[in-house]
């Protein structure tokens, strides 16, 4: 492999093999020879839609979560959940591990994520890392896998058609504000991050 | 194959959180996971570098059966519990499927089916597969086995569903006077598993699947 220095190499993160990295094309994903796995992928998205996308995601997850999700209509009484309705309701029902399942995969993990990217983002739009640029870089890497919100509107979909035995079921707002949250997030899941670490520069950190 | 050379015969390896590729030293014994200590630090990002996961066989196993463990009380024991004036019904997953069948959704009660038998299901078999597989250093469907675990990876947390729905109706129904929801055991053993077989997914280092002879390569 000669002369070649390291940033211009590829690693193949399922089965180790080395690659030159090339250019891609608009819509080019990459592939691993060996194992097929998926090496790099271009977005068309520059810094300033990642941003406008993270803080439309921001607006949309606050709402999903003050909105109720499900109403209830019983015998003329009405009656709605929001998110943390769901979480307070299983802690007093003795089941605190669903509870805390609950809450950081659907509230806290989301929230960090958006909100740390958003932070990223915003300084990278000029070019500069953020305070705090590698930590957070780390940090988002760990938290990859552990928001399920695409999970809950499936759920909620379910617990729908389920209570709707037994009661008369409306879908509140909160749950379109998550079939939107769901679809920013698929967005954003093709979006490779660690582009960034090569994006902006490192001197300024 | 000589044309797809591999990270380690080039001295190379790739920092497993930035991705950044670093040089090392051919043969440290530091890089290779097992012993601990002052292993080298990716410059770029700080992480430790290891050219596997640390103990991955090891800690994938003992998650595995941890979460097969979990996942027999998960389906035995009732997850939820619908009391209204006349009855009282405790129901499993399973019950919880046929249900969703009976009262006219056949296709979401396929898709909680798939959620939360099928998914956890093929975790296990496709892990324990793999495990064995990688540690005889098989050489047999590499690249459909590679597959299969990137579709582990994949599906690994929508077997959430179930849990999801049980602490919605939870929410739901708990305030009028007619009816109750209560969540039951089985619930959390659910949730627990759902976490560990992600854990699981996440210790095994797919690169084992490839660290064999290279027979037919
Ligand atoms: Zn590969």
């Amino acid at each position: 492999m000669g002369t070649a220095s390291p940033t211009t190499l590829l690693i193949c993160e399922h089965c180790d093999t080395v690659y030159r990295r090339r250019p891609l094309g608009r819509g080019e994903v990459a592939t691993c020879a060996r194992c097929q796995a998926e090496l790099e992928r271009h977005h068309g998205l520059g810094v300033n839609a990642l941003l406008a996308l993270i803080l439309t995601a921001l607006i949309v997850f606050v709402q999903a979560n003050m909105w109720p999700i499900v109403t209830l209509g019983l015998s003329g009484q009405l009656s709605g959940t929001t998110l943390w309705g769901v979480i307070i309701a299983m802690w007093r029902e003795q089941a605190q591990v669903v509870s805390v399942l609950v809450a950081a995969t659907l509230f806290f993990f989301p929230l960090m994520k958006m909100a740390m990217l958003g932070w990223l983002l915003w300084f990278a739009r000029a070019g500069r890392r953020a305070p705090g640029f590698v930590r957070l870089m780390v940090a988002l890497h760990y938290l990859g896998p552990w928001t399920m919100s695409e999970v809950f509107v499936l759920g909620a979909l379910v617990a729908i058609v389920k209570a709707h035995a037994y009661f008369d079921v409306i879908p509140a707002p909160g749950i379109y504000a998550y079939a939107a949250l769901t679809l920013l997030i698929t967005i954003l899941a093709g979006v490779d991050l660690r582009q960034l670490w090569d994006d902006v520069p490192e001197r300024a950190a | 194959m000589s044309a797809l050379p591999r990270a380690a015969e080039l001295g190379l390896i790739a920092c497993a959180v930035c991705g950044q590729v670093c040089r090392a030293v051919p043969g440290d014994p530091r890089l290779d996971g097992d012993s601990v200590g002052d292993a080298m630090a990716c410059p770029r990002c700080g992480s430790t570098l290891r050219r596997r996961k640390p103990q991955s066989y090891a800690r994938t196993w003992a998650l595995l059966i941890a979460a097969f463990i979990m996942y027999i009380p998960a389906n035995v024991l009732p997850i939820m519990r619908t009391a209204s004036l006349n009855d009282i019904d405790d129901n499993t997953i399973i019950s919880g499927v046929v249900e969703l069948w009976v009262k006219g959704s056949p296709d979401l009660a396929i898709i909680v089916f798939t959620a939360s038998i099928v998914v956890p299901m093929l975790k296990f078999l496709a892990l324990g597969t793999l495990l064995v597989s990688s540690w005889r250093g098989s050489g047999w469907a590499r690249v459909q086995r590679a597959k299969l675990y990137r579709l582990v990876e994949l599906i690994g947390y929508w077997s959430m569903l179930d849990v999801f729905v049980v602490a919605l109706l939870t929410a739901l129904v708990r305030f009028s006077v007619l009816s109750l929801v209560e969540p039951l055991p089985g619930v959390i053993f659910f949730g627990l598993t759902v976490v560990l077989t992600m854990l699981a997914a996440m210790s095994f280092d797919p690169r084992l699947i490839w660290d064999g002879k290279d027979t037919d390569d």
